[in-house]
């Protein structure tokens, strides 16, 4: 029994996402390595190495692996897949592209977006976005799993000495693929599906103006802007800002509804949040049924007044 | 260029589903049935490139159950020339998908293969990247723009924090996200003469593909449900609570 954690870098730091995923790690007792793959990513290595639960760090840093493509990151992760029970990566874009990759060549299962450990085998894993809970089994050798970071504590035990390093020399170029750039988000609110405050508009906001209170509230409160599917289909936001089980799925410290009915579809990407605030005219809006602090009124009186409270 | 894409009958988006009692799965008899959400994004596309004129013939494949010609017909109604069904009543893990569809597309031989990015009722998000895999092709997954240039195309990826553009060579495989575009609606005439187009059947057993994974679904229940909270009378109780109860905000 031996786990391997594929860490989730930008070439300058660990994501916290990794470091949720030692944590979940940690519930299969097993010893355990964490890999980084990258390019002149030495302080991620310095990261790593100061994790206590870690046993040994492996670096593949070269040239091949700059752009962090699930081509060739998949066929290295694949020459180690023998020597580990388990490989875990974080859910996030860069793991849900890189695992299945890797169930692919390595021609076994996966269990994706984990939120917990019931054994070496067993997992628990949302589907119909949350609104079920599937638990499966893996019968593999080396079984893959995809961790939701919200559902494990990020790990924070520091080692007292720096753990063993040991660096692979093995190279795979990614032969049919090349990173052309990437284009980070300007805007300076967090990442929606991260955020630990986020405030959604819906279809009462009535146009895209009056869409402009929802992001002076949410930049107050320093909060992620979502939306419903309704006001993206109205054109008041893009479609990325979109809440729901098509869209992201979100599970905030604080979730604030305002002028959204609360169609399933959107229930189903933001009921895990652990406080819902509801603000909505119509005392009937379903989403009053989950809201733990219903407010019923106009949202063109209340928005003003909570900017001047806050 | 020839374009292959797949769909999934799933459970509406907009039916609440049902957890069986049993823990044997969620029910799905006489319960709406669509098109995951996604695999519209994925028709759509298909269906822009042969109106571009990028794609010379456009092909739909279905594994499920006989119902699902319903959805193929919608599919061949917005545009896609051709439907494949490989009939199969069982409800297959993702590593068999992705072999049936590996079968079909050494046959097909398409050049750019369209899935949605997740089905939304296993949530897997797995199959684009498992067949991309085992046709040894590149991905694009989570797409939200596509060009075709030549025996390449640049693909934009939604990626957390941003945007990622990819250069990858045909023959590849791109994954659907919500921002490529929006699906259109079928108009009568052409659900009319979607009657007209191929729909064929190819067996499993033609395709002789090994449908065993290891993996195995033991149980399903529903998760704990949430009550309603309190209904405050002001701005100022909300955020006294918000302040005091909660301790959400300072």
């Amino acid at each position: 029994m031996r786990t391997l954690i594929v860490a989730e870098h930008d070439h300058q730091h660990l994501k916290s996402g990794t470091l949720s995923t030692l944590t979940a790690a940690m519930a299969l007792k097993s010893p355990i390595d964490l890999i980084v793959i990258g390019q002149h990513c030495h302080s991620v290595v310095q990261e790593a190495r100061s994790l206590a639960g870690v046993q040994c760090v492996i670096v593949a840093d070269h040239e091949v692996y700059q752009s962090l493509l699930a081509e060739n990151l998949a066929k290295l992760l694949a020459s180690f897949a023998q020597d580990y029970t388990h490989i875990l990566c974080p859910a996030s874009t860069f793991g849900k592209d890189l695992l299945p990759r890797l169930a692919g060549l390595l021609e076994c299962s996966l269990a994706s977006d984990i939120i917990e450990i019931i054994d070496q085998d067993t997992f628990i894993r949302p589907i119909y976005a949350g609104n079920a809970l599937a638990t499966v089994r893996l019968k593999e050798n080396t079984r893959l799993l995809t961790v939701r970071s919200s559902a494990f504590a990020k790990y924070t035990l520091q080692a007292e000495t720096l753990v063993e390093l040991r660096a692979c020399d093995r190279v795979y170029a990614a032969e049919k693929t090349s990173l052309i750039r990437r284009e980070e988000s300007q805007n300076d609110r967090p990442e929606l599906a991260n955020a630990k405050v986020v405030v959604s508009g819906g279809r009462g906001l009535q146009n895209k103006e009056n869409f402009a209170l929802i992001e002076a509230l949410a930049d107050k409160l320093g909060a992620a802007v979502g939306a419903s599917r309704a006001a993206v289909d109205a054109g008041f936001v893009p479609n990325d800002y979109q809440v729901g089980q098509t869209g992201k799925v979100v599970a905030p410290n604080l979730y604030i509804g305002i002028g959204i009915s609360g169609a399933i579809q959107h229930l189903a990407g933001m009921k895990d949040s652990r406080v819902i605030v509801a603000i909505n005219k119509d005392p009937e809006a379903p989403i009053f049924q989950i809201a733990d602090y219903g407010l019923v009124g106009d949202l063109f009186k209340i928005i003003p007044e909570l900017l001047s409270k806050l | 260029m020839k374009v292959l894409l797949a769909l999934k009958r799933v459970i509406d988006p907009y039916v609440k589903i049902r957890v069986r009692a049993d823990g044997s799965g969620v029910e799905t008899a006489n319960v709406k049935m669509s098109i995951n959400p996604f695999d519209e994004i994925a028709i759509e596309e298909a269906v822009r490139l042969k109106e571009q004129g990028l794609a010379r013939l456009t092909q739909v494949v279905s594994i499920g159950p006989e119902a699902v010609q319903e959805n193929l017909r919608t599919a061949l109604a917005l545009g896609i020339d051709e439907a494949l069904l490989v009939p199969c009543e069982q409800t297959l893990p993702a590593l068999a998908i992705a072999r049936v569809l590996k079968a079909i597309i050494l046959i097909e031989k398409p050049d750019l293969v369209l899935l949605g990015k997740q089905a939304i009722d296993d949530d897997n998000n797995q199959i684009g990247q498992i067949l991309a895999a085992l046709l040894d092709w590149p991905q694009c997954t989570f797409a939200s723009q596509l060009k075709v240039q030549g025996d390449s195309i640049e693909v934009t990826r939604e990626v957390d924090g941003g945007l990622e553009i990819l250069s990858a060579k045909l023959p590849a495989v791109v994954t659907t996200d919500l921002r490529l575009n929006t699906p259109r609606y079928a108009s009568l005439p052409n659900i009319m003469k979607a009657k007209q187009k191929p729909l064929t059947r190819v067996s499993l057993e033609e395709l002789g593909v090994c449908l065993t994974a290891n993996i195995e679904t033991l149980s399903v229940s529903a998760p704990k449900e949430r009550k309603a909270g309190i209904r405050v009378d002001s701005v100022d109780e909300l955020l006294d609570k918000l302040r005091h109860e909660a301790k959400v905000i300072e």
